[in-house]
């Protein structure tokens, strides 16, 4: 057998997306997704959508706080 | 501590209750004043502690993590038992690829994406339970290190790796769930 890397099925690749993403698997088993990413078009699309996800809940909420919560919390830290 | 302290303290607090109680908000809703409370006065007690002002927001922030992660404790005994369901096998992406909510879309996953607005995602964040916001929070919203977020919550790296896991796979199913109550799915309301 040579060194290539075996294949992985669109079940394991998919598992392993966002964790691509992040950075947070292995050299190896990186080399394993990128290699079923480049025959699969199915799961290229899985990863630009965990890569638009990724992005949508990064953007999407700030909580601005209220007035009187604000209020409230002044006047507990004045009085500490 | 000194009246000068004191007074510093204040300033330093008083500036970053915004970004504390987003935060708080993020990972415990209702609750966050009491979190960012309990928070200022832990952070009172150990002010002496911080080492650089420049370092005090980042140092509040850590402060109000290690209290949400003693309050976690207290409220789940069994944090890791929570019952097994369906969620390992949802795919959002494949879900929208099969049901197609919108059929004269070119875009349909970027377009069902689109029509949530900050409110929803904050309500479906909601949904969540704690245990698996609190790390999506953190890494996706906050930009923690996974390293970083399994030291603040003192559970082995793995731990994290998986509750992130769960946690993206909920996150996945709830954005589909309560797009579907909402009737956020029908072609006349998309915004």
């Amino acid at each position: 057998m040579t060194g290539s890397p075996r294949a992985i099925p669109c079940s394991e690749a998919v598992r392993q997306l966002w964790d691509y993403l992040d950075n947070a698997i292995s050299p190896a088993d990186q080399e394993l997704v990128e290699r079923h990413l480049s025959f699969c078009r199915t799961c290229c699309g899985e990863l630009e959508f965990a890569r638009e996800l990724r992005g949508f809940l990064a953007s999407s909420t700030v909580e601005e706080i209220p007035p009187d919560v604000r209020a409230r919390l002044e006047r507990f830290v004045k009085e500490l | 501590m000194q009246d000068r302290t004191n007074e510093s303290f204040r300033e330093l607090a008083v500036g970053e209750l915004p970004a504390l109680y987003s935060l708080a908000h993020r990972l415990v809703n209702d609750d966050a004043e009491d979190l960012v409370q309990e928070t200022l006065l832990r952070a009172y007690r150990a002010y002496d502690s911080l080492e650089t002002d420049a370092a005090g927001g980042r140092w509040l922030k850590t402060i109000l993590l290690n209290v949400f992660r003693d309050q976690l404790r207290k409220r789940a005994r069994s944090v890791d038992e929570l019952p097994v369901d369906d969620v390992e096998e949802f795919s959002l992406f494949r879900t929208l690829a099969d049901e197609d909510p919108f059929p004269y879309s070119d875009t349909l996953h970027h377009d069902f994406l689109h029509a949530f607005d900050r409110q929803d995602v904050g309500e479906v964040l909601r949904r969540l339970p704690e245990i698996y916001r609190a790390p999506l929070v953190l890494r996706y919203i906050d930009g923690f290190a996974t390293k970083e977020i399994a030291a603040i919550m003192e559970v082995p790296l793995g731990t994290i790796l998986a509750r992130l896991h769960r946690g993206r796979k909920r996150f996945e199913k709830e954005l589909w769930l309560y797009a579907e109550e909402c009737d956020l799915l029908l072609e006349e309301v998309r915004r």
